[in-house]
């Protein structure tokens, strides 16, 4: 292990100095992933589990359903549903956080540097902050006798309270609301290593403030915002305590639905299948994104 | 950095006011739960005056004290765990040039980071459950296990930065006076790695803590950690109990966030 060791013993003492880490988190992170792919194509047991019979029914019923009397086959309406609002609620939820989180991370980025601190200080404390809590907060102002409902009828602008708890637009405020720190911290990385002078030039030859934010500004920070927006898709889509709280049963989300299916569903198989599938897309966009970064930087 | 040009440059239109309203967003709901945690009244959104009565209650609570306890034990051996194994793979993956399958070993560490948390909640509940079968143990164990693994990640990353901001010509000292590697690393690498590692294990800490799902799906019956214990009262009728519960964790988060800040503070440059 010491200095004049070659590439050999380089590797060799990284490997094992590695390895304690690597078999914790093969055996309780990354090797029950395999086991859950490869519940994904066996036969489903008889009340829960699987029994060791080759089978594709886990994977054809993510799509499709046959009929319990003719055994005609149709598309799984129910599931096609949550997944559309799981992608729908996520990609919105997205896009709120971008259109509130740039100004905030911009505002941030060019306080002082002693109040910069501040400011991110003030971020960081939702980011660490339990879920839970969060979301509890969040149930506490969408509710019937919440917050937002007492303060509209207090104020006579609706004459009883509006139903938003149970509604796709209650889990939408939450993720919005829980995840707003993913979509600032890296877009403020990013903007926190831009170049002030260039939005000068951009100024000296004439160029407007939205042409400026749409030239200069928004394609320099390109990188950290889509590390934003995976930041904030990738949870979004598999979230499971926000809609849960504030969905109630009926708005459920992918991340709901395998619950389901591990729970009183009792269909591992297609569990499995639905958690491969959100891997499948986690590694996609993550692919995307090294690939976008990488050609936008290539050095780096 | 010198980011006080001329005012008009750092400033677009609309973005101040989108930012503190963003704060405000942000810390309205925290701040109402907090304060509506003294509410001497039976309602979380029912002013009845200022009152402690609720912290009592949940202090007294046993459950809530049985969750709380649980909650401690999980964090501190999964802090300890992921950070004496981060930091081990922090020296093995920093400072001796790119090795073969370092780019797996990294993809290994911080694989918990990308891959959706209930996706890893249902793959330990299939794994763990054959196993609380074949073994019969149906302890704490499986949650420490879990917890220690998805909280490598968030140790290693401090203790590696810590690494690679360090100078080598110490070590390179330490070992052209005959210090043995172990002494070496014993006295004069360890001291200076130090605030990264204490760094790792608060961070750590904060995560063990604050999980949910992971822990929902892990635990057998009657394991509840205060979040699930909390997941688990929020579908009921609700009193300011919560409230409290949550002031009280949210506090310990922000004191242990301090501490943190404070740790890795990089000594300013003139």
């Amino acid at each position: 292990m010491n200095q004049s060791g070659g590439q050999f013993s380089k590797g060799v003492s990284g490997w094992l100095l590695s390895t304690p880490a690597l078999i914790l988190l093969v055996f309780a992170a990354s090797g029950p992933l395999l086991i859950v792919a490869l519940y994904s194509v066996l036969e489903k047991g008889d009340y829960s589990g699987v029994r060791w019979v080759l089978s594709g029914d886990g994977w054809f019923r993510v799509l499709f359903e046959r009929d319990i009397f003719d055994q005609s086959v149709s598309l799984a309406d129910a599931n096609l549903s949550i997944f559309w609002r799981s992608v729908k609620l996520s990609i919105t939820t997205t896009l709120i956080t971008f259109v509130l989180g740039l100004p905030t991370a911009w505002f941030i980025a060019t306080r002082p540097a002693k109040a910069r601190a501040f400011w991110l200080f003030l971020i960081t404390i939702p980011f660490w902050t339990n879920l839970v809590i969060r979301t509890f907060a969040i149930m506490e102002v969408v509710r019937n006798e919440g917050i937002l409902n007492t303060a509209l009828i207090n104020i006579g602008l609706i004459p009883q309270p509006v139903q938003i708890m149970y509604t796709d637009t209650a889990v939408l405020i939450g993720m919005a609301y829980v995840y707003l720190p993913l979509m600032v911290l890296p877009l403020y990385a990013a903007i926190d290593r831009f170049d002030f002078r260039l939005i000068e030039a951009g100024y000296d030859l004439y160029a407007s403030r939205v042409q400026v934010l749409r030239g200069v500004i928004l394609p320099i920070i390109k990188p950290g915002i889509i590390a934003g927006c995976i930041l904030v898709f990738i949870p979004s889509l598999g979230a499971y305590v926000t809609p849960r709280l504030l969905g109630g049963g009926k708005n459920m989300m992918i991340g709901n639905f395998i619950e389901l299916q591990f729970g009183q569903g009792q269909n591992w198989p297609l569990g499995a299948a639905l958690s491969t599938v959100l891997l499948l897309i986690v590694v996609m966009s993550l692919v995307v994104y090294t690939r976008v970064s990488s050609r936008d930087n290539p050095h780096g | 950095m010198d980011k006080k040009r001329a005012f008009d440059v750092t400033t677009l239109p609309g973005f101040t006011f989108i930012a503190l309203l963003s704060f405000v967003l942000l810390y309205a709901p925290i701040a109402t739960l907090v304060i509506y945690s003294f509410n001497g009244g039976n309602s979380v959104n029912q002013w009845g005056g200022f009152s402690l009565e609720w912290y009592v209650v949940a202090f007294n609570n046993e459950a809530v004290q049985d969750a709380t306890v649980r909650s401690l034990i999980i964090a501190v051996w999964a802090s300890v765990i992921a950070t004496t194994l981060a930091t081990m793979a922090a020296l093995g993956t920093t400072r001796r040039g790119r090795f073969k399958g370092q780019t797996m070993i990294y993809i290994i560490i911080n694989q918990p980071l990308m891959v959706p948390e209930i996706v890893t909640a249902v793959a330990l509940l299939v794994f763990f459950s054959s196993v609380k079968i074949a073994t019969g143990y149906a302890g704490l164990g499986y949650l420490i296990l879990a917890h220690s693994a998805f909280c490598i990640p968030f140790a290693y990353l401090p203790i590696r930065a810590r690494l690679e901001g360090m100078d080598l010509t110490m070590e390179t000292a330490a070992a052209d006076l005959y210090a043995t590697p172990w002494q070496t690393f014993r006295h004069v690498t360890l001291p200076l790695l130090l605030p990264g590692v204490i760094a790792g294990a608060m961070l750590a800490f904060i995560i063990s803590l604050d999980n949910v799902v992971i822990t929902e799906f892990v635990k057998s019956a009657g394991q509840d950690t205060l979040p699930t214990y909390m997941l688990g009262q929020l579908r009921r009728a609700l009193t300011p109990e919560v409230n409290a519960i949550s002031t009280a964790l949210l506090a310990l988060t922000v004191l242990i966030l301090i501490v943190f800040l404070f740790i890795t503070k990089k000594p300013e440059k003139p």
